[in-house]
């Protein structure tokens, strides 16, 4: 976690309400509606409050060809979730941009009807009336029984935030393709079993056509057909026809092309991907999996007691029977496979939308951070997570090679599908793909000014939202064909970017009218014609025009987490410094010139923003140029720009900065805490079970911190890798105040989290090798005496703290890192947000420590003759001056230092044995 | 009774502060061996790894020896030698971590071997005494000696060997034997009873002398060339020296109290573990110049000495030592009266001054032992140590444990080489200018 996302809320929130008002008053038709719930004592960033439901879902419609549209499940199966809103009505609404333009049945000049292998559709709805818009993802399935042997569905997410659905529509649409496909593979299984059924039946029926015929024939020897035996043979002929027309649906459904499957970018989970391929290359062979569920459910061919019944050649009318459910069309597994990832999406894309980019922006982030963020992310966590949520243009993320054919990929062959698939029912948008691609390139060239002019994309897309007042209107906002620009202004949506007047001047520009009763299909995409073309020049005007949102912890500024580029940057810069100021702090003069006192961070702050070496796509180019730390909410700072805190003493800054950070944290945290419960604050409950995890660990830290006056150093020795020991008698206790303090611990180079929660045995030298923090039982018995004992002669290793008595023994903690990082006097009251807090405090340390490890001439003489005591004295220089590490601080950076080269000389496969470092220091004991 | 000089939580001349535990043996692990300089006992690397572990004993290990050939003619090999209970003696391949062979034909455990590396021959020490060569060929034995066996071996100046045989320590010389062209044989010429009990340790100072201790305390030091006793310290718990702490003695005075567990030896001085104690004793001087009589809360079994005249010692406790022989100031106010010892303190920490003894006289220096650090890991009985100077020190000990004992700040700057060597591989690193 990179910022914590309420700052995000605030000021991304308030800038466009600063910008109208500055404006002259606009004629009365053309203003803003006030917020029409604020009446009510709303909050106003409670975007659920003109919505009937209370929070997102997922809708699955079908358009039935009996009943018509109608709502079929929502996820989470819950009544109270879509509470008052019309679900009906809303299916109606969502289905009736059907945009279903393939065909099936039997095209002209073709003998046998024909199956389509239709791609989805995704379509972005809005229904102001109801407060609600929606994601809608279409698909069809085919039924054997159903006109056309189609069925269409669709699957909804349903959100009061527009914003939520126009930004993650990328993450949306990848997450739903893939439910999508996963339920039509199901139903494709279940599909060709049923038309395999329906062959043996034909079969059996023809024998017994043929077996009478012949009969008649027999017994008819008068040398004319009855009609009796021509009708005979007419139905005989026509279940002949009917075999051959089956036989050939089933070899089209068994031919479906999973080559396509593959080329394009849905990636059905593993699993299925075996079941598939089995599935398709040996249809016969019962797969194993597939047994237990034939027995239960459904009765497929493959079940060989399936016997064979008359059945009539013509098939029956549509009416005259029920048609099949959604959960019989499709084979059982893939069914529940299907509704575990809409839960998964369900959960995955709960919350605010804010929170949502964030975290996948500082999650993006972080992949690219490889040397450090094993520190204190949970990488599998981020490795796992990654290909599942990422959207489409960050894809490449996670591959190191990447180019820009990789933009073009996966947008390009989508539109074109769905391009045809629009005509039918709304007005087709023209898409501009080359131009499209000019802009990623152009992006390419331009690297970090790319979002620059997504952002202003962004206020344009913020304003057309500025339409939804037309009453009975659903608004399509926003087409595939709009993916590639979405996803750029996606990427960049929490940066608070101030508009340049032009954005301002296109924003009017573009602002339509409102319209009644109509369907409207608005592109965001961003055609040349949105954009002037002075506006794109003005870019680097508009870096200067960044509000600078100073967080205040003073920490480095600079962008390189990129491994390469960056460090020979950071090389490069610090070899500079070394050179200049060996020992005589007149080095930082030229910083002074710059307006800013010689504090921390100068030295690293005059490294420009680099580009990330990657910054092809617009995205990433985009999170190439973005400072590591500061995250969201500082974005891309001049450091001239620096908040004239900075001009006091270093010592002051530090403080009055910490005091500065926490006051708007706790402003923050309480103005959200003072809301109502609907209030969609980034801590909402917990989208994964790592967030509830963390919110847990994020509060047990915040109440240490407030009832231990002795928690600096505790959490001293945690940082500096000495291992801390809880000390209790009841495990709950002890556990919740390690699963508390487990967020502090960093990472070390071997795998496991160093984490152990409750032991009860004595410990052993090489506990303390493998873990960093251990809760153990204290028991009166002998074997208690053991564990006390062990403890007492290892205790050069450890601080102990003891949860009974109150007590902790440990090193003195002299630093200023650790009370800014758990200020007992801090008012934020939420424990993820004293998670993010902790965590964008050790993130920036992460990045000293990254610094010191990677700086060459820190650790190895410049010249072959220079003596290792000028080296140490240059290394101890720059750890105080210009990281600003006072004391024991220094320990925590050499620690988390040492770690990195630990983790970064490990060879790649070979486990390493975990050292253990240690400090011959005096230990105290603390008392409450 | 806990006497022992305590070292706080503030070791600033200890080095070492990074260790690196090596797992691996299942039982207690007794001997490591330097095989050249960044190798030692059967299966460890300095750094750790894990060379090759190596199977072939069905009981325990007794003694082991390195054995490298300096011929020219063949590549530099580094044989073990190991011995064991199960009445065999095994050579390792080192580079290969195979077995060369495997004798077997012994009548008893042997105990000792050693190596006579100018000689090209090994010598294995049970019942009997017997002489190998490389190929292991058995060129001559001893007849029957004790059923005590010979404990321990040293090799003395003219194709000599002492051989500690209970309370005998028996001079044999190797002699060529007219016939063979390779053959050796071996002549018991002297035997040595001075000693009142078992002989513990045997060690060589120099060419011309070597010391042995025994078990009731004997510190006996002997010319290499004639084999006849040059000085001898008899008993370092002579209460009459010691009138303070005498009360003491007789409550603690049992046989392991005052046996010489180990021996070493400096030019200049012989470094004795004596019970708990280590004491140092000046060959030139003849006398036991320092001591810190309980330098542990158990029996030390192994003490060396350090080029920087620091001393570490290792013991039952499971703690190791280091110590810093350090030359006192002499005080005007001494009580040199008293007799040859003085009553002083070493450290701060020492709650009693008395139990420092010192042998001092007018126009030398004192000496007295510091503590300046101590390492705690094992949870049990360090066994043996192994110092390989800047690169550390090894211990093993009963817990089935090897720990490496580096010096942190040393290895953070190699991590630092490693890091940036490994930048500059993948090309990560290109300075430009």
């Amino acid at each position: 976690m990179i910022s914590a996302p309420d700052v995000v809320a605030f000021t991304r929130e308030e800038q466009p309400e600063d910008a109208l008002c500055s404006e002259p008053p606009l004629p009365e038709e053309y203003s803003v509606p006030l917020f029409p719930f604020s009446g009510s004592g709303a909050n106003p960033w409670a975007k659920v409050a003109g919505s009937k439901f209370s929070r997102d879902f997922i809708l699955i419609s079908e358009f039935s060809e009996q009943v018509g549209p109608q709502p079929l499940l929502t996820v989470p199966d819950d009544a109270k979730v879509s509470g008052a809103f019309d679900l009906n009505y809303f299916s109606l609404r969502i289905m009736s941009v059907d945009y279903q333009a393939s065909f099936v049945g039997h095209p002209p000049g073709s003998a046998y009807p024909k199956l389509n292998f239709v791609e989805d559709s995704k379509v972005v709805l809005g229904d102001s009336k109801e407060g609600a818009f929606a994601y809608v993802h279409h698909l069809t399935l085919y039924d054997l029984e159903a006109r056309g042997f189609v069925r269409p569905f669709c699957m909804a997410y349903i959100s009061a935030d527009e914003h939520k659905i126009m930004r993650q529509f990328q993450e949306l649409s990848a997450e739903f393709s893939k439910a999508s496909e996963c339920l039509k593979t199901g139903n494709r299984k279940a599909f060709a079993n049923e038309l395999e059924k329906k062959l043996k039946d034909l079969d059996y029926t023809r024998t017994v056509l043929h077996n009478e015929t012949e009969i008649q024939k027999k017994a008819n020897d008068k040398g004319y057909y009855t009609t009796q035996a021509i009708e005979k043979a007419n139905e005989l002929a026509s279940v002949e026809k009917s075999i051959i027309e089956h036989q050939d649906l089933l070899k089209q459904i068994r031919s479906y092309p999973y080559r396509k499957l593959k080329e394009s970018d849905f990636h059905p989970y593993e699993p299925e991907r075996a079941l598939e391929q089995a599935d398709a290359g040996c249809e016969r062979d019962a797969a194993a999996s597939d047994l237990a569920e034939a027995g239960e459910t459904h009765l497929y061919a493959h079940a060989p007691s399936y016997t064979p019944k008359l059945i009539k050649a013509k098939s029956a009318k549509c009416f005259d029977k029920k048609l099949k459910t959604l959960e019989e069309l499709c084979d059982v597994y893939f069914f529940t496979q299907t509704l575990d990832q809409l839960y998964q999406i369900e959960r995955t894309f709960r919350g605010d939308v804010c929170y949502l980019l964030t975290e996948q922006i500082s999650r993006a982030l972080l992949k690219q951070q490889r040397v450090t963020n094993f520190l204190f992310e949970d990488v599998s966590l981020l490795d796992e997570k990654q290909p599942e949520n990422q959207y489409g243009g960050c894809r490449g993320l996670g591959h190191d090679d990447v180019d820009g054919k990789c933009l073009e990929e996966p947008s390009a062959p989508k539109v074109v599908i769905s391009l045809g698939s629009y005509k039918s029912s709304v007005e087709c948008v023209p898409i501009k793909m080359e131009q499209e691609m000019k802009d990623s390139q152009e992006s390419r060239m331009s690297e970090s000014v790319t979002f620059e002019q997504q952002d202003n994309l962004d206020y344009l897309d913020a304003d057309l939202k500025g339409s939804i007042s037309s009453g009975e209107s659903i608004e399509v906002l926003g087409t595939e064909k709009s993916a590639s620009g979405l996803t750029k202004s996606e990427s960049q949506a929490s940066l608070p970017v101030s508009p340049s007047p032009q954005a301002g001047r296109s924003k009017v520009g573009s602002r339509r009218t409102v319209s009644e009763d109509s369907i409207e299909v608005l592109s965001t995409c961003p055609s040349e014609a949105l954009i002037p073309e002075d506006f794109k020049a003005s870019y680097p005007s508009a870096i200067n025009e960044e509000p600078y949102v100073d967080d205040g912890d003073g920490g480095l500024r600079f962008a390189p987490k990129q491994e390469d580029a960056a460090e020979q940057e950071a090389l490069l810069q610090v070899d500079s410094a070394c050179c200049i100021g060996k020992e005589s702090p007149g080095f930082l003069e030229p910083l002074a010139e710059l307006g800013q006192k010689p504090c921390d961070e100068d030295g690293v702050v005059r490294i420009p923003p680099q580009p990330y070496r990657e910054a092809e796509q617009g995205p990433r180019g985009a999170f190439g140029g973005f400072p590591s730390h500061e995250g969201a909410s500082g974005g891309l700072l001049p450091p001239y720009e620096l908040d004239s805190r900075y001009l006091a003493g270093s010592r002051e800054v530090s403080k009055s900065s910490l005091d500065e950070c926490s006051d708007s944290t706790s402003y923050i945290s309480s103005a959200a805490s003072t809301c109502s419960d609907r209030t969609p604050s980034p801590a909402r409950p917990g989208c994964r079970a790592g967030d509830r995890h963390r919110k847990r660990a994020g509060q047990g830290a915040l109440r240490f911190i407030r009832q231990y006056p002795f928690a600096h150093p505790a959490i001293y020795s945690l940082l500096s890798g000495r291992t801390l020991v809880v000390l209790g008698e009841e495990e709950a206790v002890v556990r919740k105040l390690v699963t508390a303090l487990s967020i502090f611990v960093p990472n070390g180079a071997v795998d496991a989290r160093p984490v152990k929660h409750w032991v009860t045995s004595p410990l052993h030298l090489l506990d303390f090798q493998k873990w960093k923090l251990i809760g153990l039982q204290r028991t009166g018995s002998p074997g208690g005496m053991n564990v006390l004992h062990a403890l007492s002669r290892y205790s050069r290793y450890v601080s102990i703290l003891d949860t009974d008595s109150k007590t902790l023994r440990c090193p003195l903690y002299k630093g200023s890192v650790v009370s800014r990082l758990a200020d007992h006097r801090t008012q934020i009251k939420r424990g993820s947000t004293y998670y993010m807090h902790v965590q964008s405090i050790l993130t920036q340390l992460c990045s000293k420590a990254f610094l010191f490890a990677f700086c060459h001439h820190l650790h190895l003489p410049i010249s072959e003759r220079e003596p290792e005591e000028s080296v140490v004295k240059r290394r101890m220089n720059f750890l105080k001056l210009q990281l600003g590490l006072a004391n024991e601080d220094i320990k925590i950076v050499q620690y988390l230092a040492e770690l990195l080269k630990l983790q970064y000389i490990q060879e790649p496969g070979q486990g390493g044995n975990p050292l253990l470092r240690f400090d011959y220091v005096p230990s105290f004991l603390y008392k409450i | 009774k806990s006497s022992v000089q305590t070292i706080g939580e503030e070791q600033i001349q200890n080095p070492y502060t990074e260790l690196l535990v090596l797992k691996g043996h299942q039982d207690i692990v007794r001997f490591l061996v330097q095989v050249d300089d960044c190798r030692y006992e059967i299966v460890f690397q300095i750094t750790g790894e894990k060379l090759f572990e190596l199977h072939g004993h069905t009981h325990k290990i007794t003694a082991i020896a390195p054995f490298s050939s300096s011929d020219a003619s063949e590549e530099n090999k580094h044989l073990i030698l190991t011995a064991s209970a199960d009445r065999t003696v095994i050579v390792w391949d080192c580079t290969s971590g195979t077995q060369v062979q495997k004798v077997s034909c012994f009548h008893s455990t042997v105990k000792c071997l050693t190596v006579l590396q100018r000689l090209d021959v090994w010598l294995s020490g049970g019942n009997d005494l017997c002489v190998w060569n490389r190929k292991l060929d058995l060129l001559c034995k001893t007849s029957h000696l004790t059923d005590a066996g010979v404990s321990a071996l040293v090799e003395l100046p003219k194709n000599c060997v002492a051989a500690a045989v209970g309370k005998e320590l028996i001079i044999f010389r190797l002699t060529a034997s007219n016939d063979g062209t390779e053959g050796w044989n071996i002549v018991e010429v002297k035997r040595l009873v001075d000693h009142q009990d078992n002989i513990l340790s045997l060690v060589s100072v120099n060419d011309l002398t070597f010391v042995t201790g025994s078990h009731v305390g004997e510190l006996i030091v002997w010319d290499a060339l004639d084999w006849t006793k040059q000085a001898s310290e008899c008993n370092f718990w002579d209460s009459s020296v010691h009138p303070d702490v005498q009360p003491e003695i007789k409550l603690s005075q049992s046989p392991n109290e005052t046996s010489v567990q180990h021996l070493t030896s400096d030019e200049e001085c012989v470094f004795a573990a004596v019970g708990k104690g280590i004491y140092v004793y000046n060959l030139q001087m003849k006398r036991v110049i320092a001591c810190q009589r309980t330098a542990h809360d158990s029996s030390v079994l192994h003490i060396e000495k350090l080029p920087n005249r620091q001393l570490i010692s290792c013991s039952e406790d499971g703690s190791v030592r280091i110590w810093e022989l350090r030359e006192k100031q002499q005080l005007p106010a001494e009580p040199v009266s008293t007799g040859f010892f003085n009553m002083w303190g070493f450290g701060r920490a020492s709650k009693q001054p008395n139990q420092t003894a010192k042998k001092m006289q007018e126009n030398t220096p004192m000496y007295f032992l510091e503590l300046v650090g101590d390492l705690i890991g094992h949870s049990s009985a360090v066994q043996m140590f192994l110092y390989f100077g800047e690169l550390g020190l090894a211990t093993c000990s009963a817990d089935h444990l090897i720990i490496l004992w580096k010096d942190g700040e040393r290895e953070s700057r190699l991590r630092s080489l490693t890091l940036f060597q490994k930048l500059a591989e993948s090309g990560d690193l290109q300075i430009k200018v």
